[in-house]
């Protein structure tokens, strides 16, 4: 090999670098969504190797849906006030009061699709014009067909079937007033390449992707934390239980895998030798139809 | 471990997507719960067999309807190399998409059902291969099982295709009988085609060079953003923030920048925070220079001894893939990497007959035509011949009153 040869994940990195400057040479009012999971935080690591020794020129920016893990919003505001960067909240509980918004009921009344409205209200709060996240296509099938730059109209919505041409490295984020665009930088990383890259760039994540002990309840094959807002039946089967997060979503819709990694590297050897998929293993609001991601997308959803 | 990126054309009918499907499967790729998606979805159809292309077409759009509308990008690994397939519509009225997935792509891979030979699809597919100037192409000869296996049927289909690329310019060719359904010589040789003495596709996948892809010769660094702190104790600090396209740079090199022409040296390189003694594509830095010019947004920065060509007018083939039709005096802005420009399409040289590849001439171009067009620029333009290197000959049409991109242009 070459001496003037990047490897994989330098190649990764330098897209991604790539992709968060043209959103800073491109947009006036940028933001960087960011959940305290292990892809937004590995978005933040891009940036700081994208823009320092300079200030970031975007908010960090978190949609709160009030069922987060505590370790991970302690993990948001212990890593924002450490890099100095400026860090805006806003809560799903609030744009429930403010519009009126009907709570969702049943045994994991999740606030996932609530989220889309605050985000919104976000937006236009701040008139974002370019929101970056980090979604990777290899995550689910809807994301596996999304443009780098994906345009949304005023309302946030995604048109799967009309969809800017991307050419080579070169992206057009022009818009009109009140659309704006969704910029995924990571999004040729796989799983497995944000945990090379984790280990490989020592980046610090929240205690709960290692394993830990907690209490369970096991639903339909997958483990569910037992919190405040899950409703637990006596019938229910609750135990505790070595596990640890592969995603880091909330608490009413991420299960946990039993496993005993509590290493970077126990964990990698974990997702090769794993035989599901990061979403199939512990999203339950995937399953509700074979569109789901693609119908929440179309609905303004990151 | 590098990354190889590529993209496979052909309809659902040449086995695509079986292919990919094969090729994920193979590799371990696929999940058991995505593989028990696929199952009850197939059960839902009614149908016997697994249908691999279920894997692939992520929209329900393309589900319901059985075709590939817009690009997907699926990602495998083997112990050698990652790779990002592009996995493209076939149709006609989707060649924009193609193209899309096509204008990153180290490979393509060509499907050609080994019934049919050489068709009007794989015809447009070349010609897209050969306007792109993809360093690659693999044809690969699929269903060899329907043909009996016969080495007859394959030569001919060789001998065709090479003929329709030379009339292309297409010059790095490989070709590979198939069967995609059973896996001959997709992942292991195969001993149902024991006159075929090559490789398996995905030997060949895991060993083609690639590094030649990039340019390492042609320094060219185009500015995206600058890096000024303005606090007290890096009040002086201004930094180029970029990526580096192609070629390699060290400290103290003497560069130009483009358009002003104002030169300098290079007086130091950052990467991730670090100082390095060089950089080299496609590395993103931060490069800072001994003098200070007026540097931003879109500028080339490039060595004084090796210039781009800097120029008005524009000699362009054209890949239309707007909605509305493209006619003489049309003005757009041309975006070449981070620089952006008004631009005028003054003439329409001719269109090119996919079917004959014939020179037309036509006054307008309508939806996925390509043209060879005279573009005139508001201020001159930095850029090298695309078949010289992609990085920075690509350029793309963009309509200001609806934003949309309508064009990409390969510079001639």
């Amino acid at each position: 090999m070459s001496k003037y040869r990047l490897d994989h994940l330098d190649q990764l990195e330098s897209e991604a670098i790539h992709i968060l400057r043209e959103v800073a040479g491109q947009f006036e009012r940028p933001a960087l969504l960011f959940s305290g999971g292990k892809d937004s935080i590995t978005l933040v690591h891009l940036a700081l190797k994208a823009f320092r020794p300079g200030k970031f020129p975007f908010p960090l920016v978190h949609i709160d849906t009030g069922h987060n893990f505590r370790e991970a919003l302690d993990f948001r505001d212990t890593l924002a006030e450490r890099i100095g960067e400026k860090l805006v909240v806003r809560h799903v509980g609030d744009t429930i009061k403010a519009q009126n918004l009907t709570e969702p009921k049943g045994k994991f009344a999740s606030r996932n699709a609530l989220q889309t409205y605050t985000l919104l209200d976000t937006i236009s709060e701040f008139r974002f014009d370019a929101c970056i996240g980090g979604a990777r296509r290899d995550e689910e099938k809807a994301r596996a067909k999304e443009r780098i730059f994906s345009v949304r109209d005023e309302f946030g919505q995604w048109d799967p079937k009309l969809q800017r041409p991307e050419l080579w490295n070169t992206y057009n984020g022009r818009i009109h007033k009140g659309e704006n665009v969704r910029v995924f930088p990571i999004s040729n990383w796989t799983e497995l390449d944000i945990w090379n890259y984790i280990r490989r760039e020592k980046i610090e994540l929240p205690s709960i992707y290692f394993a830990h002990q907690r209490e369970v309840l096991e639903h339909e094959g997958q483990l569910v934390a037992v919190s405040e807002f899950i409703q637990v039946e006596e019938t229910d089967k609750v135990s505790v239980k070595t596990v640890r997060y592969r995603t880091v979503g909330d608490m009413t819709c991420t299960a946990a895998v039993e496993s005993g990694a509590a290493t970077i590297d126990d964990i990698i050897n974990e997702i090769i030798a794993t035989k599901t998929s990061e979403r199939g293993e512990t999203r339950i609001d995937d399953k509700v139809s074979e569109a789901a991601m693609e119908d929440r997308k179309k609905g303004g959803y990151f | 471990m590098d990354i190889l990126r590529f993209i496979t054309a052909g309809s659902v009918d040449d086995g695509k997507s079986t292919l990919i499907g094969r090729l994920l499967y193979d590799s371990k790729s696929i999940m058991i719960d995505q593989l028990e998606a696929i199952e009850k979805q197939t059960k839902n159809r009614e149908e016997g067999d697994i249908d691999l292309a279920l894997l692939t077409d992520g929209l329900r759009a393309e589900r319901e309807q059985g075709i590939t509308i817009d690009v997907a990008y699926k990602y495998f690994s083997t112990p050698k190399r990652k790779f990002i397939i592009a996995d493209a519509p076939g149709h006609i009225q989707y060649t924009r998409n193609m193209v899309t997935g096509a204008s990153n792509a180290d490979l393509i891979i060509i499907l050609v059902d080994a019934r049919n030979g050489v068709i009007e699809q794989t015809r447009r597919h070349s010609i897209i291969a050969a306007l792109l100037n993809i360093p690659h192409v693999v044809v690969a000869v699929n269903k060899m099982d329907m043909v009996g296996y016969s080495q007859d049927t394959y030569n001919n289909i060789v001998i065709d295709y090479a003929n329709l690329a030379q009339s292309l310019g297409i010059k790095n060719v490989t070709y590979i009988p198939i069967s995609a359904l059973d896996g001959d010589n997709v992942v292991e040789r195969s001993a149902n085609i024991p006159w075929y003495e090559g490789r398996a596709l995905l030997d060949l996948l895991e060993t083609i060079e690639v590094e030649s892809a990039t340019n390492l010769s042609d320094a060219r660094f185009p500015v995206q953003y600058v890096i000024r702190p303005q606090t007290e104790d890096l009040h002086d600090y201004r930094g180029y923030a970029g990526k580096l396209i192609s070629g390699i740079y060290r400290k103290g090199d003497a560069v130009t920048v483009l358009p002003s022409g104002h030169r300098s040296k290079i007086q130091s390189i950052e990467i991730g925070g670090q100082e390095v003694a060089e950089a080299f594509a496609p590395q993103s830095i931060v490069l800072h220079l001994e003098d200070d010019i007026d540097i931003s947004r879109g500028d080339l920065i490039v060595p004084s001894a090796n210039l781009p060509r800097l120029e008005q007018e524009l000699l362009v083939d054209l890949c239309w893939m707007g909605s509305k039709s493209l006619n003489e005096g049309n003005k757009y802005l041309l975006q070449i990497n981070s620089k952006r420009v008004k631009a005028i399409v003054k003439e329409i040289e001719y269109k090119l007959d996919v079917h004959t590849l014939e020179k037309k001439a036509s006054a307008e171009a309508g939806l996925n035509d390509i043209v060879r067009v005279k573009i005139k620029t508001a201020t001159p333009v930095a850029y090298d011949p695309y078949d010289d290197f992609r990085a920075n000959g690509g350029a793309i049409l963009i309509d200001e009153t609806s934003n949309v991109t309508v064009g990409a242009c390969m510079i001639r």
